[in-house]
């Protein structure tokens, strides 16, 4: 998979505005904004309508999702009773892909936030100490970034076998450098600022200065690119299910699912189809949404 | 440029020594003897502590590790315990097969991405640019395995047109042309989505620069503008990423080649990690990273060449 680093590079860099004061209606004022992008609303939706339906999966699906019903199997295309129809084990399809939006939408943002937190921390430390700890961490993240991350990932699952907690780590370590050499980026612009100067004088910590005074202004292209993050790591999470050393089966895996079934595509294509079309809308949405929040940082 | 070139060169050197002491070590560390995993679960032990003496896998890593370095310097990657082939005869020929589907993807991607990426961002937010942005973004968005199913099911399972699968063998009726179409049109789909809005980014950009309205301003037809003097400053930015996208076609297409079963270098790298065929691993990992430095480099290159006002 390509890494998208230098869409959200570009961008500039925030400007010091003190949040605090005006909290509140800072927020309400930039969820209007939201609103009047398209691209912005429309992911939004897109990802909402995913989270709600995957909370409510116990309520709203109509059959437990590993149940078989083998009379269906007879017609597993869609019908009355299976509105998506079912797989080749007789599994009813919308449940199983109701079910399976839980654990994409849990690991996903969960391993953008490690590396949101791992890359944070090594970009301050590389950008606001430079030196050999800066040269130290800018290598080191090279070397990471330069191994292709899906061979990365099967040569890692494969050995330490595959959990939702596997999957979290090795998105965590290898998402950690990108972030890191944008947060570096900033880093290096922000320590020349007045402000970071007054905070020295008053004898702040090195640690308050880079977590209070610089990681607050880097956050606008910070957060586009944690968004377009989440959903790459949407679809890499699908790509390892398809591999078959994503989350171990029977629970449903939208991955898992496509793997099971396109082998069967010639006669029921219905199977494979209706997971991709999710995977997809929920990737649609986590990009749309980006788009929308970079118009937005721009026009600040 | 000689001082660039040895400084690159000393760093893809030290990147490989990084990388394949990690993945020999990663294969000490994991659960279970290197002779376990090479027989499987079902060997007795005796078995397995016939084949590590053999293989010389009781002493110690470093110096195992030295001697693989030293085997590997003069060409001996060793044995692979999945194919019973060497592991040099095995990478190079699928790496050959990915390198010929990579090339023709390539081949299509550079051009349409620019065509579009230009085509988009020489009038921003116009009616064209909004199609073209929206078109990228949604098709960058579906995961390679999705691309496929659809793909396929349209013209595979209904329309017929054309093979689901590229095994590179002539059979069933479909020629070894015909089978490349899907594997590559995937391939096109997914990546360009990303290029073509790498590309549209820096157009934008370079369309806002003082000697652009200067040129309009003057009177130049508007064609003339983009050719002459908005093209060349707009293809600095993408060449690295355009460059950066032959490691991710030779490396990155895993999931495609298993889709259409398609002899390659990442599915023998999958089947190599499913099998724990340890030699292969180490070489296919080697392999993938010195590829993905050179890339690196080379578009460095690249850069350089096309920015004069750039010289070391």
């Amino acid at each position: 998979m390509s890494t998208p680093v230098t869409t959200v590079e570009a961008l500039p860099v925030s400007p010091p505005v003190a949040t605090r004061v005006r909290g509140r209606a800072l927020w309400q004022r930039r969820l209007r904004a939201l609103g009047a992008s398209r691209p912005a609303a429309i992911g939004l939706s897109i990802i909402l309508a995913w989270v709600v339906l995957a909370v409510l999966a116990p309520l709203v699906a109509p059959y437990r999702p590993n149940a078989n019903d083998l009379a269906a199997l007879a017609h597993t295309t869609p019908s009355k009773a299976h509105w998506l129809g079912t797989d080749h084990l007789g599994r009813d399809l919308l449940s199983r892909i109701l079910w399976g939006a839980r654990p994409v939408l849990v690991i996903a943002p969960l391993a953008v936030l490690g590396a949101a937190a791992l890359g944070s921390l090594l970009g301050l430390a590389a950008g606001y100490y430079g030196r050999w700890i800066g040269i130290v961490i800018t290598r080191a993240c090279d070397i990471v970034l330069s191994f292709p991350v899906i061979i990365l990932y099967m040569i890692i699952l494969a050995h330490f076998g595959s959990s939702a907690w596997n999957i979290i780590g090795v998105l965590t370590l290898t998402k950690a450098p990108i972030i890191a050499r944008i947060v570096r980026g900033m880093t290096l612009d922000l320590r020349e600022r007045e402000y970071v100067t007054a905070a020295k004088m008053r004898g702040e910590s090195s640690l308050y200065i880079m977590l209070v005074e610089i990681l607050p202004n880097a956050r606008g292209p910070l957060v586009v690119d944690m968004c377009l993050r989440t959903g790459y790591n949407v679809i890499i999470i699908g790509a390892l299910g398809f591999l078959g050393i994503g989350l171990p089966p029977p629970d449903p895996d939208w991955g898992g699912m496509v793997k099971d079934t396109y082998g069967m595509m010639m006669v029921w294509p219905h199977m494979a189809l209706v997971p991709c079309a999710a995977i997809s809308s929920l990737v649609v949405g986590f990009n749309l949404l980006a788009v929308g929040l970079r118009e937005l940082g721009l026009r600040d | 440029m000689a001082r660039f070139l040895t400084k690159h060169l000393l760093f893809l050197l030290l990147t490989l020594l990084v990388v394949s002491l990690l993945v020999f070590t990663l294969n000490e560390f994991t659960p279970g003897a290197v002779a376990r995993k090479i027989l499987g679960a079902y060997a007795t032990q005796e078995q397995v502590d016939h084949l590590t003496k053999q293989m010389g896998l009781d002493r110690p890593v470093l110096v195992r590790y030295v001697d693989y370095v030293r085997a590997a310097a003069t060409g001996d990657l060793g044995y692979s315990t999945r194919f019973k082939l060497p592991v040099k005869d095995v990478l190079f020929k699928h790496l050959a097969n990915t390198a010929l589907l990579a090339a023709i993807a390539f081949a299509c991607i550079v051009p349409l991405s620019m065509l579009l990426g230009i085509t988009a961002g020489m009038r921003e937010a116009s009616r064209l640019d909004r199609a073209i942005l929206m078109f990228s973004t949604v098709v960058a968005s579906i995961p390679e395995f999705a691309l496929g199913v659809f793909l396929a099911s349209v013209f595979v399972v209904w329309l017929g047109w054309l093979p689901g699968t590229a095994t590179l063998m002539a059979g069933g009726g479909w020629s070894v042309a015909s089978q490349f179409v899907l594997p590559v049109a995937v391939i096109v789909l997914f990546d360009a989505g990303y290029v073509v809005s790498m590309i549209r980014a820096s157009m934008v950009e370079v369309m806002q620069r003082p000697y652009i309205r200067t040129a309009v301003l003057k009177g130049m037809p508007f064609r003339r503008v983009i050719v002459r003097h908005a093209l060349r400053n707009a293809m600095l930015t993408p060449i690295t990423v355009i460059m950066l996208q032959i490691n991710y076609l030779v490396a990155g297409v895993v999931v495609v080649e298993t889709v259409f079963a398609y002899p390659g270098f990442g599915r023998m790298m999958l089947e190599a990690t499913l099998f724990k065929d340890i030699a292969l691993i180490e070489a296919g990992a080697l392999v993938a990273v010195f590829l993905a430095v050179l890339t690196n480099i080379l578009g460095d290159l690249a850069y350089i060449v096309l920015d004069p006002r750039i010289r070391v």
